[in-house]
């Protein structure tokens, strides 16, 4: 019944946007703001928005306008999952049209910064800096320790480090009173974990991060709705899927670490095809981030880098 | 006569429907409405016991399915997040589901707004909405009942469903993508309930599943109360996950052993489905 309510609700009420951006409610306080790049989730309320990432900077109009269907307020607090351009990119362009008032500023208002505040895990913050990204482009608040909390619209937030996943500055964002769990990019309903050793990621944290996820998740009566899962990029999906997915990884994993303990080479593992029952779901032949690829990051980081 | 595979299909809804309006009238919609007591004589023993363990015959599965089968571990159903899973909408009419269907109705008009369809098993609840409502959006959540948009065709009600959360077309394995659609059609004959069902998967299949089921009227019969909650049943390492490394699996050739088949048709495939499979049988036995 949960779900033919949230079915009804979200088409009824879904904007879509000349970017292709769709806005659906989620549950509870909080919506989101869907598109072919990835999601952006929006809590709304009387303090006024908190995203969890948001969209490329391309795409800063589109968006507004989509939260403005919402509430006329301007946005507060923006939660980035990462420092990946998807989801840091339209940050910096997007605070500044937000709104967020510190102690200091309203000791001393001269001084006042009242952009957004851009929330992250240090890690993003240093590599950030690491990179030369332009200060504008940082995080304004960041947290070094395993959890951190925000109070926002009358709902805690709590947020999740989880490290080596995506990066290593990865960001998992449960809202609890609305019962609703953004991922940022460890779940990806729509294509294989995406991750860059570079940037501190790995295949185990991406599978820690998604056992996380199941932790917080609860299914509702006969394993239907409960607490909802708004993935990184994809549809809206709940305890299921996330499972569906862990185990995907995981068996990915598990048969690659079995051919790099048989000594295989790098070449014959892709030989044995070892995502092939999960291609027609996952794979996107010629995109950015293809099955092949998927495997061959995972050899690299089981092998050690061998060849 | 040679009819391809999409004729194939054809032919069997279309057999179905005609029966249908040579048998009943065209100008009432039929009602549903009722308790309905399952018939198991169909597919008995894999409905029942369920099917054996490397067994892919008879199903139009191409070779994703299968390695994805090979790798499945029954020990799957013990972990916490998998005990409650109810049978998805094109699955529930094959296992224990006896149905209760009711209907919402629009107070002026009395049109059907609605049909609100309950299984026995784990009470599965589904709703086939009458009221021509578009399909919701790709980014909405998927449910093991799917969302569901009916239509009369004459006395048949053919109701077409998306958003189907990942299911199983048996058992053992064989799994059904999230990607699938289901179209079905409910077809009354006094007091019998005919279901076809068709399965279109273009992730693990490579022609349409057909399956039908059936039912008779069973006034005054009461569903069982149900409910579920998950427990761990077994002491596990954190994120475990049951399953079958490649060329592991000790049981996939227990099936084909038992019953005196050869291996290749366990495996499946489209052609295994249709009566000329047997003849190749033949054939290839004789020339051995």
């Amino acid at each position: 019944m949960a779900i033919a309510g949230l079915f009804c609700l979200g088409a009824s009420t879904f904007v879509r946007t000349q970017a292709e951006l769709e806005m659906l409610p989620v549950q509870g306080n909080v919506y989101v703001l869907a598109g072919s790049q990835g999601n952006a989730t929006v809590q709304i309320g009387g303090e006024g928005p908190l995203l969890v990432d948001t969209q490329p900077a391309a795409l800063l109009a589109a968006v507004l306008d989509a939260i403005r269907t919402l509430t006329p307020r301007p946005i507060r607090h923006i939660v980035l999952t990462s420092g990946a351009d998807q989801q840091a990119g339209g940050a910096a362009n997007l605070a500044k049209t937000g709104r967020y008032i510190r102690v200091l500023d309203s000791i001393d208002p001269r001084g006042a910064d009242l952009r957004s505040s851009i929330i992250a895990h240090v890690n993003v913050l240093n590599r950030m800096v690491a990179a030369n990204v332009p200060s504008d482009r940082w995080p304004t608040d960041t947290y070094f320790t395993p959890q951190w909390a925000v109070f926002s619209n009358g709902e805690a937030v709590q947020l999740f480090h989880v490290s080596n996943a995506h990066s290593d500055g990865d960001t998992v964002v449960f809202f609890r009173r609305s019962d609703v769990v953004s991922t940022g990019a460890i779940f990806d309903a729509t294509a294989y974990p995406r991750f860059d050793p570079r940037s501190g990621g790995g295949i185990d944290g991406i599978i820690e991060g998604l056992n996380l996820v199941l932790d917080l998740a609860i299914a509702g009566e006969g394993q239907e709705g409960g607490t909802v899962i708004v993935p990184g990029r994809g549809r809206l999906s709940d305890e299921t899927d996330v499972a569906n997915y862990r185990d995907m990884v995981t068996i990915i994993r598990d048969r690659i670490r079995d051919m790099v303990a048989k000594g295989l080479s790098l070449e014959q593992v892709k030989q044995g095809r070892p995502t092939a029952d999960y291609d027609g779901l996952y794979d996107s032949p010629g995109g950015e981030w293809t099955g092949e690829m998927f495997v061959e990051a995972i050899y690299r980081a089981l092998s050690g880098g061998r060849r | 006569m040679y009819f391809s595979p999409c004729m194939r299909t054809t032919y069997v809804v279309g057999a179905a429907a005609v029966s249908v309006l040579l048998t009943s009238s065209a100008l009432a919609q039929v009602d549903l409405s009722g308790a309905w007591g399952q018939r198991f004589h169909e597919d008995a023993p894999e409905r029942g016991a369920g099917p054996e363990i490397g067994d892919y015959l008879g199903m139009p599965v191409n070779d994703a399915a299968r390695r994805r089968a090979d790798a499945w571990d029954a020990s799957k159903w013990t972990m916490p997040e998998r005990q409650c899973e109810p049978h998805p909408a094109d699955y529930g009419p094959r296992g224990p589901a006896s149905l209760r269907i009711a209907s919402t109705l629009d107070p002026v008009s009395q049109d059907v707004v609605s049909w609100h369809v309950t299984a026995l098993w784990m009470l599965q609840r589904r709703t086939i909405y009458m009221d021509g409502r578009p399909h919701p959006s790709p980014y909405a959540q998927h449910s093991w009942q799917g969302f569901s948009t009916g239509e009369w065709e004459g006395d048949m009600l053919t109701v077409t469903t998306t958003h189907l959360k990942e299911g199983w077309f048996r058992r053992n394995g064989l799994a059904r993508s999230e990607k699938a659609t289901l179209v079905e059609y409910f077809i009354r004959h006094g007091d019998y309930l005919t279901l076809v069902t068709v399965v279109k998967d273009p992730v693990y299949l490579t022609e349409p599943l057909v399956r039908t089921s059936n039912w008779v009227a069973n006034p005054g019969f009461q569903l069982s109360p149900f409910s579920c909650i998950p427990t761990v049943e077994i002491e596990r390492p954190r994120g475990f996950v049951p399953h079958h490394l490649p060329g592991t699996n000790p049981y996939l050739n227990e099936f084909a052993a038992k019953h005196g088949l050869p291996a290749e048709a366990a495996r499946g495939g489209a052609e295994t489905m249709y009566p000329e499979y047997l003849e190749r049988l033949r054939q290839d036995a004789g020339g051995r």
